[in-house]
């Protein structure tokens, strides 16, 4: 007889098996976020809020689900983080009109509120990292996680300008091998890193603002459910008690 | 004028008297509760049904407070998911109990369906309640395949564009046939409002329908069990199966216990991981619906990855559809195709156990499979997977009927 936990448990090998992240060509270095590190968020906000809101927005992150969800005042967050926006129950809209970034970059650039989940943190972090000098491309740099994206090294500031080394493989063709320096930035390559990693953190939070929620509930649900299950048990024997 | 009067006056029997007089409430709670009989060696595959019903009300109660905040619109549609998922009160854990609900309902009918196939519970006298139950299963794939539309992710507008166009591969009527499905020449904002209809009322009330009739041909015939033997074939004097229980309270104690253990693996996926890494819920459907680009690679969601696969071995796409709908019909004649006279496993011979045993790992592989390019290995794996599922069941009437069987006993097996 085939047992059922047998059956089950090759059942959920096959949910837990590899995920479908597929990342074309380049290997991912994980992100190594930590979306419960508040402190983290916060400077994750701010840089969110300096450098990428000018083009993108998060048009489902409200501010004053920020300010709740990072544990600051609405003061803090209309001197600190609302540039454009009047109200804190207003979302995260671009400074930048949609029409006229779409006639400069040739698309306008991509919401952000959902972008971790559609794509992972690994993923933004890497595209974040990964820009290098291109002399072909129309914004002189291109991507190495995203071949052809039409975002410019907007954080050139900061982390500087880097090369890209290829190594010519047969059969497979140009293979990235490893980044060097051409310019350096405002940061040390660490700091930038850091600076990357807090940005991926808010962007992993705002992606999914109620996780904390849910895995503080879990717990209770949990606790709940261990007691009703000892009880229902109890129940079932002394009911099934005169059969044999 | 008397008589009348006692009539109309105060009923000696109570409440429960004026009821019955009106309605048969206590014959019904005798009949499929209290003195309905059910074998007392019910094992763990019999929980499946109950676990069902259980999904199908969280299901439904959690769809009618989804639908109270969800627009179906192309322009709407996502953001409103958004919506539900920040801003309405308590909107995030309704809506990943009705994600997570609907993969959990694929996982347990599944497994449903194949104790039928361990126990031989198609057989006669049930062969209409297998039958129903695989009317049920169809109306559950329509009802998942519309509902995925609805938030119109990615993954949403291109997986249906994919399955909606394998129409398009029957002859001289296919084209206009998925204008007709689609209600216009691509998927649109007209394609999601029919869906909208078609999965929050017209497959619900069938759904609803069919599940109501499978209890009562249940009921009708008896459960089987473990051992495949017909308990009502050993009455007492009083009539009571000596191997039966009555449903309430033996079963319903039973089953509770169950119940919460499962709750206890659905809350576990739903409060701590609601995506299950991309396989309930698709990372591509995080980005809204795109006309003008497809996602790199387009999966149909877990449940229905084994008929994918089986769709995608085959090059030539008339004849992947028409072996993807074999595939999931033939399991309709398994009453017929099955000659073995035993039903339970248990006393069947090593063919049958062999050939079910590589049918259950062919269906995983092919839903594995599913989800993988369909490129090198992987298609041939796809075909090889494909021949054992289809051999398995056209290749029944043969191994079933030469088939050697152990005896089978009187009286069900049962140790306290």
């Amino acid at each position: 007889m085939v047992k059922a936990g047998t059956f089950i448990a090759a059942l959920a090998a096959l949910i837990f098996s590899a995920p479908v992240f597929a990342a074309a060509g380049a290997k991912l270095e994980p992100a190594g976020n930590d979306v419960d590190n508040i402190v983290s968020l916060q400077r994750g906000a701010r840089n969110f809020m300096n450098y990428c809101s000018g083009c993108h927005s998060a048009r489902y992150v409200r501010f004053n689900s920020v300010a709740k969800g990072l544990g600051l005042s609405e003061d803090q967050v209309i001197e600190n983080l609302m540039f454009n926006a009047e109200k804190t129950f207003e979302t995260i809209l671009a400074s930048m009109p949609a029409a006229d970034s779409a006639r400069w970059f040739g698309r306008t650039p991509p919401d952000l509120s959902l972008m971790a989940r559609a794509r992972g943190t690994d993923y933004i972090y890497n595209y974040l990292k990964g820009f290098y000098l291109d002399p072909e491309s129309p914004t002189g740099v291109d991507n190495i996680v995203l071949a052809g994206t039409s975002m410019p090294h907007v954080l050139w500031e900061l982390q500087g300008f880097q090369k890209a080394v290829f190594d010519e493989i047969p059969k497979q063709g140009r293979v990235f091998e490893h980044f060097e320096p051409f310019s350096t930035g405002s940061l040390s390559a660490e700091e930038y890193d850091s600076f990357v990693r807090d940005t991926v953190n808010f962007m992993e939070y705002v992606a999914e603002p109620v996780r904390s929620t849910r895995r503080k509930l879990g717990v209770w649900v949990l606790m709940y459910l261990t007691v009703f299950l000892v009880v229902a048990s109890m129940l079932k024997k002394q009911i099934w008690k005169d059969v044999s | 004028m008397a008589r009348i009067e006692s009539e109309i006056g105060t009923p000696k029997g109570g409440f429960m008297k004026w009821i019955d007089d009106r309605f048969p409430f206590t014959e019904t709670m005798k009949a499929h509760a209290t003195e309905y009989y059910a074998s007392k060696n019910f094992n763990i595959w019999y929980i499946f049904g109950v676990l069902a019903t259980v999904v199908l009300v969280i299901q439904l109660v959690t769809g009618i407070f989804l639908t109270m905040n969800y627009k179906p619109s192309s322009a709407e549609a996502f953001a409103s998911v958004e919506y539900i998922m920040r801003d309405v009160e308590w909107g995030w854990l309704i809506r990943y109990m009705h994600s997570t609900g609907a993969s959990f309902f694929f996982i347990i009918v599944y497994l449903h369906m194949f104790r039928a196939m361990l126990y031989g519970s198609y057989k006669k006298p049930r062969e209409l309640i297998w039958i129903i139950g695989m009317l049920i299963f169809f109306v559950l794939m329509a009802e998942a395949f519309a509902g995925y539309l609805l938030p119109w992710g990615q993954m949403s507008y291109w997986g249906a564009q994919v399955i909606i166009s394998l129409f398009g591969a029957i002859p001289f009527v296919g084209e206009t046939l998925v204008e007709y499905i689609r209600g216009d020449y691509s998927i649109s904002d007209i394609t999601l409002n029919r869906f909208f209809a078609l999965h929050v009322v017209a497959l619900p009330l069938a759904l609803i329908a069919l599940v109501f009739v499978h209890i009562v041909a249940l009921h009708h015939v008896g459960s089987n069990n473990p051992d495949g033997i017909e308990i009502k074939y050993h009455k007492g004097p009083d009539g009571i199966p000596f191997d039966g229980v009555a449903f309430h309270p033996y079963h319903t104690s039973k089953d509770l216990v169950y119940i919460i253990a499962f709750l206890m693996v659905f809350s576990f996926v739903m409060f701590f991981a609601p995506e299950m890494g991309g396989y309930f819920l698709e990372h591509a459907n995080f980005e809204p619906a795109n006309t003008m680009a497809t996602p790199e690679h387009i999966a149909p969601v877990w449940y229905f990855t084994p008929f994918y696969a089986i769709l995608r071995a085959v090059p030539n796409k008339l004849w992947g559809a028409i072996l993807m709908a074999g595939a999931v019909l033939l399991p309709l004649f398994l009453p017929w195709l099955d000659r073995c006279r035993v039903k339970s496993i248990r006393y069947r011979g090593w063919i049958y156990k062999s050939a079910l045993g590589i049918f259950a790992i062919s269906f995983l592989v092919l839903g594995w499979l599913g989800v993988q390019p369909a490129e090198g290995k992987y298609v041939l794996m796809a075909r090889i997977f494909s021949v054992l599922y289809f051999g398995f069941f056209l290749l029944m009437p043969y191994y079933t009927a030469i088939d050697k069987t152990k005896p089978v006993p009187d009286r069900v097996v049962y140790h306290g």
